[in-house]
């Protein structure tokens, strides 16, 4: 396969069968140098077998994928990755500056290098005054900021990070995305596994919606958040012809009171809209249009609730 | 340093504080503390009446090679039981997942996890070994007729054991992991008691049962092989007994037991490389 240099992960029909069961069908992405990736779906979707994958833990049913221009796995690949797993534990006898001290140099890091590098980092994950502590003590979000700091303690090129927030309060997210953030301005490329749409809205470049272990979309959040809109409006003596009428022009239109809700895909279209409402012989007081989020968009394609 | 390294410097510290171990070394103390009553008991008894050196010597290297065999054992149990979590238990908790995505290959991991936990086990072993030597020697002036050839096959026994117990972390449950570990250790047991049967009853069947359970599980030939060494040369030819022997182990026997530990660790590698963590 022929990455190109502004890649930094290409997978291609990307397949995991466990047994009879196919985790990850035929995952296709491609994620560039530089950008904050995320990657969504329902619990069940395959996300966390495809980030093993990229990891090398995972080997592939089929497909291929490359790091860095490298099979995923690959040694070399690896030396410039950071990996935060989800659910970060590790030796608890060991200290946080000794746990730090460890993992870099697991990544080839010079003991002299390690000495300014490990106050450094545990000082951006805000542990820096529990550096002594040994982690049998930690908080779980204490050990998720430890964890975060592992994977950042050689500055790799690409970040893996699995729900980085989830253990963590507030002020911890906050730090988190300032950290996702401070990864992509030194030109590192961030991969955010994360279930919290509104963090991951408000910090990725990109992302890609994963179901039944496949891409089923894609959207980049930096140009446009034209997905659709959500649109309340107040409207009053509609009549049931008028609303059979508008659902014809735009989506799961409903009306209680005098409130009128429906979808667009466009703005361009509200103005149409409200001829048709104020033609039909109803009063039209207010419409508001309110970009989708990310959560609705989510929902929309992802589908029904499932019970994973 | 390169991953291997640093990883059998971890896996060391690691063992060191497992509790298992610090409760055999306090179990091999009060095995020691029994030894030593239960010796200065028979020498003041052997004191006590007339009784040619010669016999004395034969009876108090006996005892001595009781206390070495209890050394063995403690030493065999601990190595398993130290080391049976250390893959599998760190593949169920996720912990391997931070460690494996390091730029460090799959064969490091399983070499450095079994530096660690050998260095650790031979210090157990050479600190348990020269204490009951020197407790035998210092109340009945007896010493092993080849300690150091001893002591050596103590710890490859103990090697042999730990990388059995790394092979089937690679597949296994911790739970699984100690019932076949253990299990695996009962039939080395065996299979030496029916290789020293098989001294006296001349059966060809117990002697191919015999030798088929040693090369399952080539632990106990190598204590036999020590208890040959350390023994005296009366005793080698006339004992019939767990610490000594009828039936000896061949040099094949040890060479067998080394080729098996490459084998087993090479499988482990393997079985770890191809697992999805």
């Amino acid at each position: 396969m022929n990455t190109s240099p502004s890649c930094a992960i290409e997978t291609r029909n990307l397949r995991k069968v466990f047994g009879s069961r196919v985790a990850v069908s035929g995952l296709s992405l491609t994620v560039n140098r530089g950008e904050i990736f995320g990657f969504l779906g329902p619990n069940g979707a395959g996300k966390s077998t495809s980030i093993k994958m990229l990891l090398g833990l995972v080997r592939p049913t089929g497909g291929h994928a490359d790091v860095l221009g490298l099979p995923a796995g690959d040694v070399d690949a690896r030396r410039q990755i950071g990996f935060l797993p989800e659910d970060f534990r590790f030796y608890d006898w060991l200290t946080a500056a000794e746990l730090l001290h460890l993992h870099g140099r697991l990544c080839g890091m010079s003991a002299d290098r390690l000495r300014t590098r490990v106050p450094e980092v545990l000082e951006l994950v805000g542990i820096a005054q529990h550096a002594d502590r040994r982690l049998r003590g930690f908080s779980k979000g204490m050990l998720q900021r430890l964890g975060l700091g592992q994977a950042l303690i050689h500055e790799p090129q690409i970040v893996f990070l699995d729900e980085p927030t989830s253990g963590l309060d507030p002020i911890g997210r906050r730090m988190v995305r300032d950290v996702i953030r401070a990864q992509r301005d030194r030109g590192a490329t961030v991969f955010l596994n994360s279930h919290l749409l509104s963090e991951v809205e408000i910090t990725c470049d990109r992302v890609a919606f994963i179901k039944d272990g496949e891409v089923i979309a894609e959207r980049d959040l930096r140009t446009s958040s034209a997905e659709g809109f959500h649109v309340t409006a107040q409207v009053g003596k509609l009549s049931p012809s008028a609303l059979a009428q508008l659902a014809a022009v735009v989506r799961a239109p409903r009306y209680e009171g005098e409130r009128l809700t429906f979808g667009v895909s466009s703005q361009d279209v509200l103005p149409e809209i409200v001829r048709l409402l104020v033609a039909s012989g109803a009063d039209v007081y207010r419409v508001t249009p309110e970009p989708l989020a990310l959560e609705d968009l989510f929902v929309k394609l992802v589908g029904e609730d499932r019970g994973l | 340093m390169s991953g291997l390294w640093i990883l059998a410097g971890v896996t060391l510290r690691e063992a060191a504080r497992r509790k298992i171990l610090w409760t055999a070394m306090l179990a091999a103390v009060l095995l020691l503390a029994i030894f030593a009553v239960a010796l200065r008991f028979q020498v003041a008894e052997f004191e006590g009446r007339p009784m040619s050196p010669f016999v004395r010597y034969q009876v108090e290297s006996g005892m001595l090679m009781v206390g070495l065999y209890t050394c063995d054992l403690l030493a065999v149990v601990m190595t398993i039981l130290t080391s049976i979590d250390t893959l599998a238990g760190e593949i169920s908790s996720g912990t391997i997942h931070a460690i494996a995505t390091k730029p460090i290959a799959r064969w490091q991991i399983v070499t450095g996890k079994f530096l660690g936990f050998a260095a650790m086990v031979t210090v157990y072993v050479a600190i348990t070994f020269w204490s009951t030597v020197a407790v035998a020697f210092a109340v009945t002036g007896v010493l092993p007729e080849h300690p150091f050839h001893g002591m050596l096959l103590i710890v490859a026994e103990c090697m042999v054991a730990l990388s059995v117990t790394i092979l089937l972390g690679t597949r296994f449950s911790t739970l699984t992991c100690g019932v076949l570990a253990l299990g695996l250790q009962g039939v080395a047991f065996m299979g030496g008691w029916l290789e020293q049967v098989s001294g006296f009853s001349q059966s060809t069947q117990i002697v191919t049962l015999g030798v088929l359970s040693s090369l399952i599980m080539p632990t106990e030939s190598l204590w036999r092989r020590a208890a040959y060494e350390m023994q005296t040369p009366l005793a080698g030819s006339l004992s019939f007994s767990p610490f000594a022997n009828v039936s000896i182990p061949s040099v094949t026997a040890v060479v067998y037991a080394g080729g098996y530990f490459v084998f087993i660790l090479w499988v482990a590698i393997v079985l770890l490389n191809r697992r999805d963590l």
